[in-house]
């Protein structure tokens, strides 16, 4: 089954991120569970935005599709619809998945195709030099942008896509490469719309994140299926909790086609 | 089928300038049924070998709001709105006045009207027609359950000739589904509307010589058809007035010959979702007016960077801003040139007519692919919600279509420079052809690069691919000799035409040139067009002369040149061109 190396899914681009940074983690988690998947790569496309993170596609060797701030999750669901014979993944940071492309995450939870994000999530926007996030605490007083905090409530990805109606959320931290890459397999198996929420610290403008290492702790019950139950349990959930944290039995969407006609049988009803 | 044609009055052969073509308008208030008459006169006329065209004039509201259907049936084809309408029947006179302009009469003109719901509006009085009683509503009171439309319908086709047999077959086919007790009441209602007392038309319509095929189909329609003939089978959008009913259209036909459509959340969604389905390899389109487009500039230009093909159809309404969402213009030509950021080239495409919708939309998918850039399909409200009677329109232009990369094409670069800027794509799935499509700036391998060579060389290539092309004789449209042309495009092609042949019956000799292809522009070509023309009349409905600034911006005009720009909603009529064109040739 495992007949391609890790290796083997990564491009020979050298990454622009900073020493230190947690997204080379997800590269290296997201090579390693596209081995284990076994797929060619070019039955393999990600699709991603704008910012720090969504420069992930370059570094891999599937096809891969580097789009606009905000709408990867939109594009990726075009190019899931169009060809429903690949593997679809979508990646990007927290503003672009839940500022700019808010909508489309909302929605994508909603629609449920078979596909998996990556949200790799450090509080703030890194390509711009360090502004408050959605995910950013709201006393966060580090920005020029807001130098009293964004003073607003931050989004809680899990508690959104819950009640969004996503079929899996997974959390996992880079910090732990083998269980992320475990996860993000587990969201490319398992049926529908899978986001895996990646705690990605961002060691230039938040150096405090080195401490997740501390903080992040493994969720040990297994997990909820039925996203009322799962929203009561992790009412109160402090964000960094890793693991399979819901996983839904939703039918997956993808519109019926079929070819029992032409186009011009079509044309044909316009002729009187 | 026959007509009876036992006129009292010889029939009028239309002369092929339609100036013969019948114009006639029914009116009410929403809900009055209006336009239901509208389109089972069109199709009566359709059946009795006519060929006619109807449009509508409405407000935004969903129900109660005014509405009239405006039609114009000849023996040969006819689409061009009417200089004055021949009849107006108003089955009642509720908020007539807000569209009053959209509906011109004169003293040749013949009014019915329910004496029951008001007195005639002034500036119907105004107009000096003549005004007769038809007490629909009165009529109709002795049918149970019949209604007045129906009562107008069978005045309509009484003063047409058309025979109520006809008439009765097509309501039986657009309404039987409402039970026989309806049609019941639909047949007497007609036949009222048919005996009651009513003058003769100075002339009938006799139908067409000849039996030709003929197609029923509405702009948005033709539309639909034109890219699901190109091969779009995949399309997402969000609904907007008045593009929808070219989403409604092709969803069934796309899910029967094996594609898709996705109902987008909005309209960034909906570009970005089609971009990924043509980077899939299937070619994909998007349909939205002018807040959707600019809602997808930035897309646009990411299809642009990425070289993914693509078609957007915008089906303008007035604007900006919501604007007027029911009703035309041709003012998103400015969005649609020069909305993007960067350098961006790109295909701008604009049919002519409610057939040229089928065939240009067809070519837009055809080049779009062949370039992997993105066209934008200008249509408009006035042709994408009119119906017509027409002949089938010509194929489109052929085009060599997606170059793709062959599995294990060795050191397969996807943005390799090439003589004619195109390079092969390589669809998701063939080995050896995997590469990141970029909006940002890439080398010929499709890595980020910020380097001034790489720069320079992609966006050169970018702009020869569009540039070399041959696009062919079908970029525009030219008819006609002589040193005066008609410079237009779009829907005003249609009036530019019958204008230019009443003209020429008046002896005066007129080119009409009607552009399909605005982007990349094509100053060889129109030069060869104008060749002896030393003047030039530009036709165009927007306030700000956005065509005539186009012209000037890429092409060599004549030394004299006047500009007819009149914003929506009023359609620019044969008559109003045809006074110009006389002044011109009076002032010589």
């Amino acid at each position: 089954m495992n007949a391609i190396a890790p290796q083997e899914y990564k491009s020979d681009l050298k990454p622009i991120w900073c020493p230190g940074c947690g997204d080379y983690s997800v590269l290296t988690a997201l090579a390693k569970a596209l081995a284990e998947l076994g797929r060619p790569r070019e039955e393999i496309a990600l699709v991603s935005g704008i910012g720090c993170s969504s420069r992930l596609p370059a570094y891999t060797s599937v096809y891969g599709f580097h789009g606009v701030h905000g709408r990867a999750l939109a594009l990726a669901t075009g190019l899931k619809i169009a060809r429903p014979d690949l593997t679809v993944l979508a990646a990007g940071g927290d503003g672009d998945g839940l500022s700019i492309g808010g909508n489309h995450f909302l929605h994508a939870c909603r629609r449920n195709v078979d596909m998996t994000y990556l949200l790799m999530d450090n509080q703030v926007y890194g390509m711009t030099k360090g502004q408050a996030s959605p995910t950013t605490a709201p006393d966060w007083c580090e920005s020029k942008l807001t130098p009293l905090g964004p003073g607003v409530s931050p989004v809680m990805p899990l508690h959104l896509a819950l009640a969004s109606g996503v079929n899996f959320f997974a959390r996992g931290f880079s910090g732990n490469p083998n269980e992320l890459a475990r996860l993000i397999l587990e969201g490319i198996r398992h049926p529908g719309f899978s986001v895996i929420h990646v705690l990605s610290p961002c060691v230039t403008f938040r150096p405090e994140q080195r401490a997740w290492k501390q903080a992040v702790h493994a969720e040990t019950v297994p997990p909820e299926t039925e996203p009322a139950a799962a929203l009561a349990r992790f009412a109160a959930d402090d964000g960094f909790a890793t693991g399979v944290l819901f996983a839904g039995t939703r039918k997956a969407f993808m519109p019926e086609r079929a070819t029992r006609r032409e186009w011009r049988d079509y044309e044909a009803r316009f002729a009187a | 089928m026959d007509i009876d044609l036992s006129l009292p009055q010889p029939a009028v052969e239309a002369a092929p300038d339609g100036a013969a073509a019948f114009a006639l308008a029914i009116t009410g208030s929403g809900g009055a049924g209006a336009m239901r008459a509208g389109e089972i006169l069109l199709e009566a006329a359709s059946r009795a070998g006519l060929y006619g065209v109807m449009t509508r004039a409405m407000g935004p509201q969903i129900r109660g709001g005014e509405a009239a259907a405006l039609l114009r049936l000849s023996p040969a084809p006819v689409s061009a709105p009417a200089d004055r309408f021949d009849l107006l029947i108003a089955i009642d006179w509720d908020n007539f006045t807000r569209f009053t302009e959209e509906v011109p009469l004169g003293p040749t003109s013949l009014v019915l009207a329910d004496p029951d719901q008001g007195p005639v509006p002034q500036p119907v009085a105004d107009a000096g027609a003549r005004v007769l009683p038809l007490p629909c509503k009165a009529l109709v009171r002795k049918v149970a359950g019949g209604r007045a439309n129906m009562v107008a319908l069978g005045a309509a086709a009484r003063l047409l000739g058309l025979p109520l047999a006809l008439l009765e077959d097509v309501v039986a086919a657009q309404l039987g589904r409402k039970g026989d007790e309806a049609m019941a009441a639909n047949r007497a209602a007609l036949a009222l509307g048919a005996a009651a007392e009513l003058p003769e038309l100075p002339h009938r319509l006799s139908p067409a010589a000849d039996r030709a095929v003929r197609w029923t189909m509405s702009g948005n329609q033709a539309t639909g058809l034109g890219v699901l003939a190109g091969g779009v089978r995949f399309v997402a959008a969000y609904p907007i007035t008045p593009a929808t009913e070219v989403l409604e259209w092709l969803a069934p036909a796309l899910a029967e010959t094996g594609g898709v459509l996705v109902q987008a959340e909005d309209e960034l969604a909906a570009i970005n979702m089609a971009i990924g389905g043509a980077f899939g390899g299937v070619p994909a389109m998007t349909a939205t007016s002018g807040p959707g487009l600019a809602l997808m500039t930035e897309a646009l230009g990411l299809a642009v960077a990425s070289e993914t093909p693509l078609v957007v159809v915008d089906v303008m309404r007035g604007g900006p801003s919501t604007g007027i969402p029911t009703k035309s213009e041709q003012s998103d030509l400015d969005i649609a040139l020069h909305g993007m950021h960067g350098d961006a080239p790109h295909l701008v495409l604009a049919p002519n007519g409610i057939g040229d919708c089928r065939r240009t939309a067809e070519w837009a998918v055809g080049l779009a692919e062949t370039l992997q850039t993105p066209a934008l399909v200008l249509s408009d409200q006035a042709m994408g919600q009119a119906r017509a009677v027409l002949p089938p329109p010509p194929p489109a232009t052929r085009t060599p279509g997606r170059r793709v990369a062959e599995p294990g094409t060795p050191g397969y670069l996807r943005y390799v420079v090439t003589d004619d800027g195109i390079s092969p794509m390589a669809r998701p799935g063939t080995p050896g052809g995997a590469h990141v499509a970029d909006g940002l700036e890439h080398t010929p391998r499709g890595a980020p690069s910020a380097a001034a060579r790489d720069h320079a060389a992609q966006l050169a290539k970018r702009a020869r691919k569009l540039e070399g092309f041959d696009v062919g004789p079908d970029w525009a449209d030219a008819e006609g000799e002589g040193n005066i042309a008609i410079l237009t495009w779009g829907s005003p092609t249609a009036a530019a035409r019958e204008a230019a042949a009443r003209a020429r019956a008046l002896g005066i000799a007129v080119r009409v040139i009607s552009l399909r292809l605005l982007l990349p522009a094509q100053p060889d070509r129109l030069a060869a067009l104008l060749a002896g023309v030393d003047r030039a009349l530009v036709v165009e409905q927007s306030h700000g002369r956005q065509f005539h600034r186009y012209l000037r911006a890429f092409y060599d005009l004549p030394a004299e040149v006047e500009v007819f720009a009149r914003p929506g909603p009023l359609p620019i009529r044969p008559g109003e061109i045809l006074d110009r064109l006389s002044h011109w040739e009076d002032a010589r």
